[in-house]
């Protein structure tokens, strides 16, 4: 699902944030990203949904070639993936249902029933099928995330990227969100989460890349299987 | 017989693959225009949502229509009325060599008439032109002296109302003037060549106002346009994060600048009516005392139609002028 050959990333201020990364996920995975802050993890994940371009190497992501899409394909790059942010990226001023609902317009859903019908699937799956009609302000931490998760899902992406998803949370809500991870991995979905919680990626059963200073310490070899 | 029987079971041949009518092609037209009609509504319920900010705005944009459009309405009355007077103002005199009699000049005449680039002929006799003379000259006594009555006979010509402007007037007034009949043909056109002039120079103006308006009309929506942008940063690296195209995040902005240049075409049509609805009645009465028919019209509705499309058709090119500039600095980092 995620091939990196050789990449690496310079910033033009002369920061190198990756160097030789080379690793493989493959489809339905789910794996840890993990190292210090400024290791590179969100300059990777970054490079995934072409937030950002390598300098060097290729990214192939769901058997397609980065490296040489177009800025007019970006959007249609990033429809196949859901991303799951620290600080959530919520629309304040729209409510929970148009939210999550927010993919599904953008990629021109234009029957209102099977919007609604696949938003109210998506809340349902996170726990907040009660909440449509809130705004953001009036949730919790972690129903926000959960929100972000179920817009991140909604019009069912095959691979989801999360950068720290559990960083403003409490070590509870983390657990029940990366629980609500390994559901969407046993569905079929690949899942790629940075995260430096040691202790949540240590208590679960899943493949973790180690980046250090911009170099991946244990990308090389076959994935776990 | 030969007739060929085709069993009733037999399945239909498949249609032939269109293109056009493929499932997954209609979807994508549908989505085409929800998309649009979906941006067209939600501009227009994000500008009803802050109506004051939106209002200050259009009446800007509005007050900036409202000027070339008040010029308009009031040199399109001054037209309406020049074209009258062009009527009746442009006269030909063909003044006859004097053998021709008056038989002649009556035939010339019903020849004239016949012509379609003349309204109306009317001959003056010399007689007639003597009596007529002594009577406004007052040189009764001293043309009595004359044996013989000096004036010609005059063909006064009035030229069909396409003719009557002064280029084609003179036209016509060299052709007649080629006439055996004729010995000289004289035309008054100086000061209708300088009221034409003059509205002309006032058109011209009009024009130029309305090309410097448009431009702040332009920069206008452009600001406003600008500012909606800023305000609404995140939302946009968000969709664009989502996988939203430049074209989706960009159509909200271009109908809003579209609805803002509409609701100014509004006001000006307002504003230019208001104008012209209290100054028509001291223009009357002011005419009248000129003993003229110059009355200050309402915008008619081409032109009605014609400033609010300006007015939508600018704000919209200035939204997307300003959406273009600003949207592509706007990614997520």
């Amino acid at each position: 699902m995620i091939e990196f050959h050789n990449v690496a990333k310079r910033y033009p201020s002369g920061h190198a944030a990756l160097r030789d990364v080379s690793f493989a996920v493959a489809r339905g995975e789910m794996v840890f990203l993990t190292g210090h802050s400024g290791a590179g993890k969100s300059t990777l994940l970054k490079l995934i949904a072409l937030i950002e371009r390598p300098s060097a190497g290729e990214v192939i992501v769901n058997e397609r070639n980065l490296t040489r899409l177009g800025r007019r394909h970006i959007p249609y790059h990033r429809r196949g993936l859901g991303m799951i942010f620290q600080d959530y990226r919520l629309l304040q001023e729209r409510s929970v249902f148009d939210n999550v609902a927010l993919p599904l317009v953008i990629a021109g859903e234009y029957d209102q029933r099977e919007t609604g019908r696949r938003v109210r699937a998506a809340l349902d799956k996170v726990g907040l099928l009660g909440k449509e009609k809130y705004y953001p302000v009036e949730l919790s931490g972690g129903e926000q995330q959960r929100v972000g998760i179920a817009r991140a899902v909604v019009h069912k992406p095959v691979l989801l990227l999360a950068d720290e998803p559990t960083g403003n949370l409490d070590p509870d809500l983390s657990r029940e969100i990366m629980a609500l991870f390994e559901a969407f991995q046993r569905v079929g979905v690949t899942v790629l989460i940075a995260s430096h919680d040691h202790d949540l990626i240590a208590r679960m059963n899943h493949r973790v890349l180690t980046l250090h200073q911009g170099v991946m310490l244990n990308g090389e070899g076959a994935p776990a299987p | 017989m030969n007739r060929r029987i085709e069993p009733a079971s037999e399945p239909r041949p498949a249609p032939p693959p269109n293109r056009r009518a493929s499932p997954r092609r209609a979807r994508s037209m549908a989505s085409y225009f929800t998309n649009h009609l979906r941006a067209f509504f939600a501009s227009l319920g994000q500008l009803l949502r802050t109506p004051l900010p939106t209002l200050m705005t259009a009446t800007v944009i509005g007050i900036a229509l409202a000027l070339p459009a008040g010029f308009h309405a009031v040199l399109s009355s001054v037209q309406t009325v020049a074209a009258g007077w062009e009527g009746d103002m442009a006269q030909i005199s063909l003044f006859l060599k004097p053998s021709v009699k008056e038989v002649q000049a009556g035939k010339l005449a019903d020849r004239m008439r016949a012509m379609s680039e003349v309204a109306e002929v009317h001959y003056i006799s010399p007689q007639e032109a003597l009596a007529e003379f002594e009577q406004s000259s007052g040189l009764r006594d001293a043309l009595a002296y004359l044996n013989e009555n000096p004036l010609p006979g005059v063909l006064v010509v009035r030229p069909a109302a396409q003719f009557a402007e002064p280029a084609a007037a003179r036209g016509l007034l060299r052709r007649f003037e080629a006439m055996t009949e004729v010995d000289s043909a004289q035309l008054d056109l100086a000061w209708l060549e300088r009221l034409h002039a003059m509205v002309g120079l006032a058109a011209r103006g009009v024009w130029l106002l309305a090309g410097v308006l448009s431009l702040a009309v332009l920069l206008i929506v452009g600001n406003t346009i600008r500012l909606g942008i800023q305000n609404r940063r995140e939302e946009i690296v968000v969709t664009k994060l989502i996988g939203a195209t430049d074209g989706f995040i960009r159509r909200p902005f271009v109908y809003g600048g579209m609805w803002y240049g509409l609701f100014g075409g509004v006001i000006a049509l307002v504003v230019v009516n208001g104008l012209l609805l209290s100054l028509s009645g001291p223009a009357r009465q002011l005419a009248a005392l000129y003993h003229s028919n110059f009355r200050l019209e309402l915008l008619g509705g081409a032109a009605t139609l014609g400033v609010l499309t300006a007015g939508a058709l600018l704000g919209w090119l200035g939204a997307w002028l300003a959406v273009g500039r600003h949207l592509r600095r706007i990614e997520p980092v």
